[in-house]
């Protein structure tokens, strides 16, 4: 007798358990995935002169180059953010700390993506002062000045935008905070490549923001399971 | 003479005829309608509410009779006079301002707004407006707000703590200038603050319109003000929409207004600080090293 109460007991709590299971969420396991390139000649990318700062010239053996257009092999495009901008599904929160560097007078990413309330941390690892000045007109603008040796500064957006930042210090100097809505985003490499993995199947507005090209969009609408490749072609001006 | 008196009147009437018809400069139709975002602003000046609607003296109707000529009737500072003046007259759609008690990247208080209004800006085509009464600039302030969104979403930061101001002697001053090399001021401000640093002939302000670091032997007022209490706001504010950046996180109170007493050395003003530094200037020449790049003169790095 009470092993029949027992069996029924286990089944019912082995049953109840895969239910718990079964209703959370669906992990989305498409990817929209591909390439950002161009067309036309894009404008040379010109060498920077540090000599202005010399604790940052002689980190570079070479020159370091400006960085609005940068190509890599078979017409590739740096640099361009790939989001999800429209019917986003299946996106987690961003509360990995985003880390901004300045290191030889440069941007450490050129471009940091994150998504709004997500920590951002901006270093100084140089040898010289740099002020950050993020532009932001829909966000607030501020301008702190990062003495060599301070503290890292820990800060946040709230409203998503893409924000130039620069260095009043060092007039190179150009990177950007862009925030997005979605935790689908990728940032392409010299290859031109990017990859929107753990997709539930939908209907997704895809957009491609490239600095100086500003935005375009397209509409992927992928299965379950599904990977959908899709291209961004960006017209190039030698200026 | 009848005759000539009379084709006199006709050529005189053709004339204005025409110059009312062919829509000649001195006839031009400049839009001075106010387009605020929100006409109900009000502001809160000591004991005084400031209202920009109003008929008679509200401070848009102020606003129109003595601001649109260089703020523009959108208030963006893109006025009629605004292509010939530099500095331009600032934006309110953008709700960003130079002169505040309150931190960087925040609102300033509507006092902060009034005492611009009221002290105008040195050195620039930005009067003083203290012939009006003080009702009045309360109402221009509200005016001011008018343009932007951003005052109805969000409040103005906390003003700064400014702590008293530490004694003025020659220590004060000398740690002053270690922070000025430590700091960098001089990569703009230049090493004897003329303006003049490596850098200071490439900066923009935030609409990328050059601008020139303040050049302290000119000994002209600060654009916020005169007092040692204002020059400690800048730098613990920063000058928001401009390169100048708020230092609030990177120094101490004291050291602050060690600062201070360093920058008054540097203008040709009769101050206390002035004076001591000649003094020890002077008696001291041999141990005084250069500011600028690789000097040992603030024992930094």
């Amino acid at each position: 007798m009470k092993t029949k109460y027992f069996l029924l007991l286990a089944v019912i709590v082995a049953v109840s358990s895969a239910m718990v299971v079964a209703a959370a969420p669906p992990a989305g396991n498409a990817t929209i995935s591909g390439k950002v390139t161009y067309t036309g000649t894009p404008p040379k990318m010109k060498p920077i002169d540090m000599s202005k700062e010399p604790s940052c010239a002689k980190q570079h053996a070479t020159p370091v180059m400006t960085q609005n257009v940068v190509t890599g092999p078979g017409n590739a495009l740096e640099y361009v953010v790939v989001y999800i901008s429209a019917g986003d599904q299946g996106s987690t929160p961003g509360t990995k700390t985003v880390e901004y560097d300045q290191k030889g007078c440069e941007y450490i990413p050129h471009v940091a993506v994150m998504q709004p309330g997500q920590p951002l941390e901006i270093k100084n690892d140089d040898q010289t002062a740099h002020n950050i000045h993020p532009l932001a007109k829909v966000n607030q603008e501020w301008n702190k000045s990062q003495p060599p040796g301070t503290a890292p500064i820990e800060t946040k957006y709230d409203k998503p935008e893409r924000i130039p930042v620069k260095c009043n210090i060092h007039p190179w100097m150009h990177g950007y905070f862009v925030i997005v809505n979605t935790s689908h985003y990728a940032v392409t490499g010299n290859d031109g490549s990017f990859k929107l993995a753990d997709l539930p199947a939908g209907k997704y507005t895809v957009t491609a923001w490239q600095e100086q090209y500003d935005a375009q969009s397209q509409e992927v609408t992928v299965g379950a399971g599904e990977t959908k490749n899709i291209t961004f072609t960006f017209k190039a001006l030698p200026y | 003479m009848r005759r000539i008196a009379s084709t006199l009147v006709l050529m005189f009437a053709a004339v204005v005829l025409l110059l009312f018809t062919t829509g000649s400069p001195c006839f031009a139709q400049i839009d001075h309608n106010i387009k605020p975002v929100n006409a109900k602003a009000d502001s809160h000046v000591g004991g005084l509410t400031g209202e920009a609607s109003g008929e008679a003296q509200g401070g848009l109707v102020l606003y129109r009779r003595f601001c649109v000529g260089c703020h523009g009737p959108a208030g963006d500072g893109v006025g009629e006079n605004a292509q010939w003046i530099d500095p331009k007259p600032r934006d309110f759609t953008l709700a960003v301002f130079k002169c505040r008690s309150t931190p960087t990247g925040t609102l300033p208080t509507d006092e902060d707004l009034f005492n611009a209004v009221t002290r105008g800006f040195d050195t620039t085509n930005m009067p003083s407006w203290r012939p009006l009464t003080e009702q009045q600039r309360a109402n221009l302030v509200a005016a001011v707000k008018s343009f932007s969104p951003r005052w109805q979403s969000e409040k103005p930061g906390t003003p700064i703590t400014i702590p008293a101001e530490t004694p003025i002697n020659i220590e004060s001053v000398l740690r002053g200038r270690a922070l000025f090399q430590k700091m960098e001021c001089w990569k703009c401000h230049g090493p004897a603050g003329h303006g003049d640093g490596p850098s200071a002939s490439t900066l923009t302000d935030s609409k990328d319109n050059p601008i020139r670091p303040y050049n302290f032997s000119t000994g002209t007022r600060f654009k916020c003000g005169e007092t040692n209490q204002d020059l400690y706001k800048i730098f613990m504010t920063g000058l928001d929409g401009t390169p100048m950046p708020s230092f609030a996180d990177v120094l101490k109170p004291e050291e602050g207004w060690d600062l201070v007493h360093f920058l008054r050395t540097l203008q040709p003003l009769n101050t206390q600080e002035a004076s001591l530094w000649k003094a020890y200037a002077a008696a001291h020449s041999s141990e005084i090293k250069p500011i600028g790049p690789d000097s040992g003169a603030g024992g930094s790095k």
